[in-house]
């Protein structure tokens, strides 16, 4: 068991760190590289390192199936959403120069936004996917539709 | 020479093509088949963005000093296609999984003899 | 493994290249999320491959064949690095020279992705979605044995 016992310490220390950087590219997507890409992939690393080293069913009580299903819907929601705000708000859609008092914030801001829902849905994708690749092996019958 | 020089790049993304199209048409095994298809896509990808480069330019993150900046427009391309390869691999090799489960065998001829045998053992 | 060193490896050119959101993304999600989905998909199926009975030497044909067209359809194109090139000078500069002023956002990958080709990318985040639709349908419902053979009737 020791050699498990150095996984787990190591991926226990490194976790807090890698969702921060992740949180890190995905607001500095701006001044340097990075986006929501990026930061979608290296938050869902993140969990699915602790998946791996601790068992799938236990990174399921972490982060549940159910949630991870609704972020994907709700990060492309956000991204659309900001589009239909545009268009409520008298632009064309996804016309962000509508959405703050001068054209280049709301630029700014348009593009925080979609930029955060792309790393939302990006990353609970990418759980999803792996979730969907390592349950599939445990064959104790348990029912995984939600 | 001078040829040489200029064109390296695209022979280089032409070696690589090449080697991922042999492996998806004369490997039989499908899950080496989705790994000659990544090939083939990250050729494709060295491709596109050899060719936004400039030489002497740097990233296109506009910072003070700097005048002479490669083109941006492959990189935002490519990074939707990163991301759209890494899905569509994972959707293959979710299909992968199902036909062995339900035919017992990811090898296609294989597969295909079963399929003109009897369906459904 | 050698998937992972190859994704890194074409990371480190990318970098090399200019391109560095490419390579960022290039190395997480090549060097992270496809070598742990070839590793499911390997303990899932079989760990090793059965030899193959088929003949290698029309694919070889066909390969080389191809790769002989394309090199000859490269000899008329730009040089690498060149400034002068076609794909340079359409829309890049006006990009280049307005994004600062019009968006406010130094990095001008971000810009051009989420600000002037913003339409793309909702269109691109709709393909992950649906790309994971896909997935779970295909793996999402378990059934109690795998490798029981098919009995005529689906009873999920």
């Amino acid at each position: 068991m020791t050699g498990h016992l150095v996984l787990r310490v190591v991926a226990k220390l490194l976790l807090p760190l890698i969702l921060l950087f992740a949180l890190y590219v995905q607001f500095h997507g701006d001044f340097g590289p990075g986006g929501g890409f990026q930061a979608g992939v290296i938050f869902a690393a993140g969990f699915i390192l602790y998946a791996l080293i601790f068992g799938v069913r236990q990174g399921r009580r972490v982060l549940p199936g159910w949630l991870a299903h609704n972020l994907v819907a709700v990060g492309l929601l956000i991204y659309a959403g900001t589009g239909v705000a545009t268009l409520a708000l008298g632009g064309n859609f996804l016309d962000y120069n509508v959405l703050a008092h001068a054209p280049a914030e709301g630029q700014e801001l348009g593009i925080m936004l979609i930029e955060f829902g792309v790393g939302v849905a990006v990353s609970s994708a990418m759980i999803i996917i792996v979730y969907m690749f390592a349950g599939r092996g445990e064959d104790d019958g348990e029912e995984d539709r939600e | 020479m001078s040829t040489f020089l200029g064109l390296y790049n695209y022979w280089i993304v032409v070696l690589l093509m090449m080697g991922g199209f042999y492996v998806v048409i004369a490997q039989g095994n499908l899950i080496k088949k989705v790994v000659g298809l990544n090939i083939f896509q990250t050729s494709v990808f060295i491709l596109y963005i050899s060719m936004g480069k400039v030489h002497g330019a740097t990233a296109p993150i506009i910072a003070r000093g700097y005048h002479l900046y490669t083109n941006p427009i492959p990189s935002v391309l490519i990074l939707t296609a990163i991301v759209v390869g890494v899905a569509t691999t994972a959707v293959g090799l979710a299909l992968a999984v199902r036909v062995r489960e339900n035919y017992g065998s990811i090898q296609d001829d294989r597969l295909t003899e079963e399929e003109d045998g009897e369906p459904g053992r | 493994m050698l998937a992972g060193l190859y994704s890194f490896v074409s990371a480190g050119l990318f970098v090399v290249m200019d391109a560095v959101d490419v390579a960022f993304t290039e190395a997480a999600v090549g060097a992270g999320i496809s070598t742990v989905l070839m590793l499911s998909t390997l303990a899932l199926t079989s760990r090793r491959s059965k030899r193959s009975i088929r003949t290698r030497a029309l694919p070889l044909l066909v390969v080389l064949v191809t790769g002989t067209a394309l090199i000859y359809g490269t000899l008329d194109m730009p040089h690498y690095g060149s400034p002068g090139a076609p794909a340079n000078h359409h829309v890049a500069p006006r990009y280049l020279r307005e994004s600062m002023p019009k968006t406010n956002v130094p990095n001008v990958v971000t810009s051009v992705l989420a600000s002037y080709r913003g339409y793309d990318t909702l269109g691109e985040t709709t393909v992950v979605f649906t790309a994971v639709v896909g997935v779970t349908i295909l793996l999402g419902v378990r059934r109690r044995r795998p490798n029981r053979p098919r009995d005529g009737g689906d009873d999920s």
